[in-house]
């Protein structure tokens, strides 16, 4: 219904307790701490815990690695994906995993340095591969790479630009030798532009035939090699065997802790909780002997915290005023129906203290304007049991989540009811069959609208949209009202909330029995003189209302008349927010009309057996793409309306959210014994 | 020529709110790609606001169909006068041309959104708003398309 009421906490105790008492509130986790009051008392020191915080968030983090790891080679395919649910363990079985937590530690850095040796053996086998690559065209020479010769002859291996044969060498080696040169080439392999070969000639000519080979772009190969090619290539071979092997064996023993993947999890809850103590425990002022703590806990659970404390560890709990600059953290509590859209606000902004908590009354036009938009019998029916049916299958989502899903329950429902006003069930799917398959004559309704149909007199709808967003608007305006009431303003309130009430109200009526209104809508009003009269006497009151007091704060009479004329032209705001919720028209026709496209579409080709199947195929893809555009569509748009229109009127964010110091954590959620 | 002139009504109303669409949904749509490259989780938040600039697409086939069923070709009568075929192409336009450029802007609009979910993703509910903006003007021409087409 509202925002919690909040209480200030300031707790003084032993330092020997300090670690048992955050614990306690850690558990707890219904106390948001601050600490800005404490903050520059000369005596007071805080601890510096940056080492110990610093170390449980590596822990936390080698844990999460070792899960990420276990995970890549377990064939592990569950996913942290929108809806999961964080397993409940018993206090009992955390204490438990927290006693065996070396071995744990243990066993997470086992599977670290594993997949470090993994590593290694890969980069190895990365290497072997490059090292077959580059051996591949010397694979047919039968000498070792690095040979340089024998006693009377030398051996130039190396590579040359281009394609050539064993003459082409053989005439470029001997290029600066006399007659008969003592040369012999051999091309190893000849292929993409380059030529690997082997050259063998005297020694004491070695000098000359280099140069001559090099003229023509010969080089030696870059690194050198020990040993024949294709032994050196089956020497990689083996050597990627072994570390294959080797990585099977290390992939084994990581998978061999697969059954402790659960406490691994705990365990890393467990330690980012850990961290979590330690940094509030660095901002803990503290004197010799003793610390203090100050915070904001939902006021009626302050009692119980006090006694708590003040029993088991004999700590002096004091209730504090809240600083005038200070803002209390904003805690909504909502009726089972309406907590479903503490989201849809939340996104907006939270409220104040002291203001109104408008998620009760937002979420029933929430509801009511989702319906209208998407006002589809068939789609409200597949979104609510959508929602229900992921609501049963995840018992524990995280809140939010929860929260979407219920809304979304609602709106479906809220749909159907509209689809039923509007006679859509999947558009006109219930007329197209029975018309085309059932013989009923095409110009009789088998669902008729329990309302209207918007398509067959869409003015008549648009005039009942505004009047809906009417009533939405004075809605906000009497919120507005309401709380200049409660801050005894009643000048505000007779100046900027009745005047306009007065003001438009009376416009309203007078608008309504004119010729010009009329011939819009096709409806006749044909109001009592009494009725004119009063109208008329409540526009110019309000009018003169709004004229004089609008700018009531300055002194200045011309420019408060000037004020008062300024605000009178905000009638044209009014006008623009009414005229805006005609999108519930605009977005409730075009489901529907898209819907009878599809089931058109889908009736239109083909007879007998394959007409119908056409028809499902056509029907069940035109129909999800057409839920899925249009929830969209009324979606966003019913958020607008809220935001804009309604929030427009009176609302105000800028309420800081609760933020109690709670365990975090990411896999599991401690359900405590008592 | 009546007819011409209403199914040219027709065809405009779907081919140029596509054609903003289109190009709405694709500058989006490459921003979000960009987004999830970095952040995957936040792909079903991006998808939505590069889904946004695709509903004047949708409203134009809306007008289109409309239109068609009453002229004779997917129902009612052929349009026979000039006259009457151009009160139809006159009633198409607001959805025509609003679409066509209000589907444009929702695009660039959504990129920036786009742009401000990959860096503050619990704003999303703000982020929205800002493309839903742009496309109050798309729903007044569509309802003032489809109000004149009934009405003709």
């Amino acid at each position: 219904m509202a925002i919690v009421e909040m209480q200030k906490l300031s707790i003084c105790a032993l330092k020997k307790n300090r670690k048992a008492i955050l614990e306690t509130l850690q558990h707890m986790g219904i106390m948001e701490m601050r600490m800005e009051d404490l903050e520059n008392d000369p005596d007071l020191k805080e601890q510096d815990t940056q080492t110990a915080r610093s170390k449980y968030e590596k822990r936390a983090s080698a844990f999460e690695e070792a899960l990420k790891i276990l995970k890549r080679y377990s064939n592990d395919k569950s996913r942290m994906g929108l809806f999961y649910e964080k397993k409940e363990i018993r206090r009992s079985v955390l204490d438990e995993a927290v006693r065996n937590r070396h071995q744990y530690n243990v066993h997470v850095s086992d599977i670290l340095s594993s997949e470090r040796k993994i590593q290694e053996c890969i980069g190895i086998i990365q290497k072997d591969e490059n090292m077959k690559v580059e051996l591949l065209p010397w694979e047919k020479l039968d000498v070792p790479m690095n040979m340089s010769g024998t006693r009377d002859t030398a051996v130039l291996i190396g590579t040359m630009p281009g394609t050539h044969s064993a003459e082409e060498v053989y005439a470029a080696a001997s290029e600066k030798l006399g007659e008969a040169p003592a040369v012999y080439a051999e091309v190893v392999s000849a292929e993409n532009d380059r030529t690997c070969l082997a050259v063998v000639c005297l020694s004491k000519e070695e000098n000359l035939v280099e140069e001559a080979l090099r003229s023509h772009g010969f080089s030696r190969p870059s690194q050198v090699v020990n040993g024949i090619p294709a032994e050196v290539s089956a020497g990689c071979d083996r050597d990627i065997g072994l570390q294959r092997e080797k990585i099977k064996e290390l992939k084994e023993q990581i998978c061999s802790y697969a059954s402790e993947k659960e406490y691994f999890r705990l365990m890393a809850d467990y330690y980012t909780t850990r961290a979590e103590k330690y940094r509030l425990l660095g901002q803990i002022p503290q004197s010799e002997n003793a610390f203090f703590l100050e915070g904001w806990l939902p006021a009626d659970k302050a009692d119980r915290v006090a006694s708590l404390l003040t029993e088991r560890y004999g700590a002096f709990v004091e209730r504090e005023e809240k600083n005038p600059d200070e803002m209390e953290p904003t805690l909504l509590k909502n009726n089972r129906f309406s907590e479903a859209a503490e989201g849809v606000l939340a996104d907006y902004g939270l409220p104040q203290h002291g203001k109104t908590d408008p998620t009760c009354i937002m979420s029933v036009f929430y509801v009511f304007f989702f319906g209208m938009m998407l006002s589809d019998a068939g789609y409200g029916i597949v979104i609510a049991l959508l929602c229900l049916i992921l609501r049963l299958k995840h018992k524990n989502p995280a809140p939010g989540i929860r929260r979407f899903l219920k809304l979304f329950f609602w709106c479906g429902i809220s749909t159907i009811f509209w689809g039923f006003m509007y006679g859509g069930f999947f558009g006109d799917l219930i007329d197209v069959i029975a018309h085309t398959w059932m013989g009923v004559p095409s110009d009789q309704t088998v669902l008729k609208p329990l309302w209207f149909a918007p398509l067959n007199n869409p003015m008549r709808l648009l005039i009942w949209c505004m009047l809906f967003g009417i009533v939405h608007l004075y809605t906000g305006l009497g919120i507005k009202g309401w709380e200049m009431l409660k801050d005894h303003d009643l000048t505000g309130f007779i100046s900027d909330i009745v005047s306009w009430y007065l003001f438009l109200t009376g416009l309203i009526f007078l608008l309504l029995p004119t010729d010009l209104f009329h011939s819009i809508s096709g409806m006749v009003f044909d109001f009592p003189p009494a009725v004119h009269t009063a109208a008329k006497v409540c526009t110019i009151a309000g009018a003169v209302i709004i004229l004089l007091m609008s700018g009531r704060s300055r002194n200045n009479w011309a420019l408060r008349i000037a004020l008062g004329a300024y605000g009178l032209y905000g009638v044209t705001g009014w006008l623009s927010d009414v005229l805006s919720y005609s999108r519930l028209l605009a977005l409730g026709l075009a489901t529907g009309v898209i819907a009878s496209v599809v089931n058109m579409m889908g009736s239109m080709f083909g007879s007998g057996a394959v007409k119908v199947i056409i028809f499902i195929v056509v029907c069940l893809l035109g129909h999800t793409l057409n839920i899925a555009i249009n929830t969209l569509g009324a979606y966003v748009h019913t958020n607008r309306l809220q935001y804009v229109e309604f929030f427009g009127k009176f609302y105000e964010a800028g309420g800081k959210p609760f933020v109690p110091f709670k365990a975090i954590t990411k896999y599991t959620q401690i359900k405590e014994e008592r | 020529m009546g007819m011409v002139f209403a199914l040219m009504g027709a065809a405009l109303a779907t081919a140029l709110p596509g054609i903003g669409s289109a190009w709405g949904v694709g500058m989006a749509g490459q921003a979000a790609a960009g987004v999830v490259s970095e952040d995957p989780d936040q792909f079903a938040k991006v998808m939505l606001l590069q889904l946004l600039p695709g509903t004047q697409g949708i409203y134009g086939l809306l007008v289109t169909f409309i239109t068609l069923s009453n002229i004779g070709i997917l129902g009612g009568s052929a349009v026979t006068d000039t006259a009457t075929g151009m009160l139809y192409l006159f009633a198409c336009l607001p959805i025509a041309l609003v679409g066509l450029v209000s589907a444009y802007h929702q695009g660039r609009t959504s990129v920036a959104s786009i742009g401000l979910v990959a860096k503050k993703p619990d704003q999303f509910g703000k982020a929205m708003l800002f493309p839903a903006m742009v496309e109050t003007y798309a729903i007044l021409a569509l309802l003032i398309s489809i109000l004149a087409v009934q009405g003709i």
